[in-house]
């Protein structure tokens, strides 16, 4: 198993030591590294279980549950459509098919270059705008199938 | 207690306050069905739905196992409605259950099935996808078909609660949800330390332990000189696999039906037991003298050993040396043994019958195999797989007469080693051979009950010959870890510890019986309390009945260390009798 840096064993230490006090700490430790890192992988998961004492299976557990924690690294534009029931009604899941088409990913995947990658989120609550798709935190409303290539190039654009 | 009033099916009952609407019943001779509800409470999630009832007070059908009881309140549980909702759950179950009844190992004791009998589910009633499965044969000890599995959470608790290392866990959510090792690992590569618990407590046959019963029927074919040898504690629980009261000493029955399966020589696990206090004690007494390693820690449980490679492998040079019991039994048999006999060791394959599955992976360890390439034993049955061989043979266990052990070589057996069973027995055995040497005269009374009992930790101290001996005695691996933490800190008051994986000892081992209130009608309502002492009592009653009581007495063993070993730690007798740990076992690799 890959080993952490330094570095990064010591920022996760203190991360835990932040809520060592919490009755509950494990959803704040693994929201804080989730912000902090973009992903919590299973050597992180094996320091904190150490930490805090809750075993690796019921971190993991926690982490596969909650669709804002991931396993994986994510890109550099994590784009959320939502597919809620008001997106979904109208028409949500095309406009996440359209995504997936041109980027060649599944949903929950990064692409190679690690720029992109595509989430299907619960309900935003922002249905008064459906279809809405958030893209690091900035929320694009009404989106229809037609955008999606334009806001691909705009953010690639934006990566040069 | 305080009381209070409820009504069943109308009928007036007066109940402990506090209870649930499930222990309630049950105190009051109802027995709701039930998959998730474990042992009093030790597992209550309330997720199989499976107990649902009608009680006055609450809004719908409430789950019976989570629900608590108050005064006043009415519990309907054949009301049309209730009927046809727990039906429903078990069809519901069922819908996403792989259901091969017919070959699978559990189905004599599915408690999935009974409900669906009990319910009256109808095959086939809600079709649909299926979760994607996971079947995990990777460890020779336990097999994980999440094909199987009704996601009750028993075996998630049970691992944590006995162990604290909690290596299951749920993962994924919704239809995709499964229990599993982080990151859906097979036990192999995960921190598992193969005890079987989790097996004991599964409902359905989604955790078993892995079968040797082929690769016996295979040696048996190849014409190999195949022997057996028995634990102590499986002669305690063997019974329970033929409807036999829980704690019946089955010894006799089990050595006749052993013969009539075929094994050319049964032999007793005890004769090594002995073997193993005088080689343990000798360790011991050295240590003390040479200022070595202390505390010293047993090493017959193999889920223990697991437990300290893993958690601990900075402190192994506290365990003793010894291999543990079977292992030293299939050790002399294949040299001491095969010699006077004259048979080829090659030719010759132990097994062995163990209330344990993680014996089934000790019998893998690179480090038990001998210089000519065998290994010490050559497959491991547990209780219950014993059980069934002798059902699948025709034989009628309980109609046999009582047999012996055979009677060459390595025979004679002392009450020190058949308590070697339960917790504090290995402990108890060292003490009644460590007081006759260092005391130079035998013990008294005996029995030293100061190490008996079933708390999680015990300790006691004695002088014996003017050294101050202090132990401690711990089953259940969060128990373990208490005195672990001590001695990684520096400050274990101890010269000896005791540690068995399992809690409450061999008896309570995951190969053992399984202990189902719903498949025991004639046991008491408090069952799962007993049970343990039950079997424990198995194994001091023999120990009473015995003629010798304490392991250096046993003349066969002082004749192998006279014809054959030397003396106990000699150069052979480490050669045969013991072994080595590893100290960076990765958890997950």
């Amino acid at each position: 198993m890959a080993r952490l840096s330094e570095t990064a064993e010591a920022q996760i230490i203190s991360i835990c030591e932040r809520y060592k006090d919490e009755k509950t700490p494990l959803m704040m430790i693994l929201s804080d590294i989730q912000k902090e890192y973009g992903y919590i992988p299973l050597e992180v998961q094996e320091l904190v279980s150490e930490k805090t004492g809750i075993s690796v299976a019921e971190i993991y557990g926690v982490v596969t549950f909650y669709s804002f924690f991931s396993l994986q690294p994510k890109g550099k534009y994590v784009i959320g459509c939502c597919l809620g029931t008001a997106c979904y009604v109208k028409g949500a899941q095309q406009v996440i098919d359209k995504f997936s088409d041109i980027l060649k990913i599944a949903p929950g995947q990064t692409t190679e270059d690690g720029l992109f990658t595509l989430d299907a989120l619960r309900c935003l609550g922002a249905c008064g705008i459906a279809p809405a798709v958030s893209i690091n935190g900035k929320v694009y409303p009404k989106v229809s199938v037609d955008q999606v290539q334009g806001i691909i190039d705009s953010l690639k654009e934006g990566a040069k | 207690m305080a009381k209070v009033n409820i009504k069943i099916e109308g009928i007036p009952y007066q109940v402990d306050e506090g209870l649930t609407i499930l222990e309630a019943c049950k105190q009051c001779g109802y027995t709701i069905p039930t998959l998730c509800s474990f042992n009093h409470g030790e597992c209550n999630l309330g997720s199989c739905r499976v107990c649902l009832v009608e009680a006055t007070g609450a809004r719908g059908l409430v789950a019976s196992c989570v629900y608590p009881i108050n005064e006043g309140m009415e519990i309907t549980i054949s009301s049309p409605k209730a009927v046809a909702a727990r039906r429903a759950s078990v069809e519901l179950l069922l819908s996403n259950h792989n259901r091969n009844c017919q070959e699978c190992a559990k189905n004599e004791c599915c408690e999935l099935l009974h409900v669906a009998h009990i319910t009256g589910a109808r095959e086939n009633h809600f079709e649909g996808a299926k979760t994607e499965t996971t079947l995990d044969e990777l460890t020779p000890a336990i097999v994980r078909d999440t094909s199987k599995c009704v996601l009750c959470g028993r075996c998630v608790a049970r691992c944590k609660n006995a162990h604290g290392i909690g290596v299951l866990g749920f993962e994924n959510r919704g239809f995709k949800a499964i229990v599993a090792p982080a990151e859906n690992r097979s036990f192999l590569n995960s921190p598992c330390i193969q005890c079987g618990q989790c097996v004991a407590v599964c409902p359905t046959g989604a955790l078993m332990e892995k079968s040797e019963i082929e690769k016996i029927d295979a040696a048996m074919a190849a014409g190999k000189y195949v022997v057996v040898q028995t634990a102590p504690a499986v002669r305690a629980a063997l019974g329970e696999e033929f409807g036999m009261p829980i704690g019946t000493p089955v010894t006799g029955k089990m050595a006749a039906a052993l013969r009539r399966l075929g094994f050319k020589k049964v032999f007793d696990t005890d004769f090594a037991a002995d073997l193993t206090i005088m080689e343990e004690a000798t360790e011991l007494l050295e240590r003390v003298k040479t200022n070595g390693v202390l505390p010293m820690i047993t090493s017959c449980s193999p889920g223990w050993i697991n437990y300290c490679e893993y958690y601990y492998g900075d402190q192994v040079d506290h365990l003793s040396s010894c291999k543990s019991p079977h292992e030293m039994m299939g050790a002399i048999l294949k040299s001491y043994y095969a010699e006077k006999v004259g048979v080829d060791p090659k030719d010759m394959f132990v097994v062995s019958i163990m209330p344990c599955t993680a014996k089934k992976f000790e019998e893998q360890r690179p480090q038990l195999v001998n210089k000519d390439g065998l290994r010490d034993v050559d497959a491991v049955l547990t209780t219950r797989e014993l059980g069934r061989l002798i059902k699948r043979s025709g034989i009628e266990f309980t109609k046999l007469p009582d047999e012996d052990f055979d009677t060459d070589l390595v025979h004679d057996t002392t009450g020190a080693a058949h308590i070697f069973g339960v917790t504090g027995g290995v402990m108890e055995a060292a003490l009644r051979t460590a007081y006759f040497v260092l005391e130079g005269k035998e013990y008294g009374p005996i029995e030293f009950h100061e190490v008996r009992g079933f708390e999680g930790i015990r300790e006691a101290e004695f002088t014996l010959g003017g050294i101050n001996i202090k132990v401690a005695v711990a089953s259940a691996m969060k128990n373990a870890k208490v005195l672990m933490d001590q001695i990684r800190e520096g400050k274990s008051p101890y010269t000896f510890i005791e540690i068995m994986g399992c809690p409450g000892g061999c008896i309570n081992g995951g190969g053992q019986p399984y202990v189902r209130s719903v498949f025991l009608p004639n046991e008491d309502i408090d069952i799962y309390e007993t049970y343990q002492q039950k079997r424990a009592n198995a194994l001091y009653s023999e120990d009473e009945r015995a003629v010798l009581r304490q392991s250096h007495k046993n003349e066969q063993v002082q004749a192998l260390y006279a014809e054959f070993l030397g003396e106990p730690n000699s150069h052979k007798a480490h050669e045969l009798l013991h072994t080595t740990y590893s100290k960076d076992r990765v958890k997950f690799d």
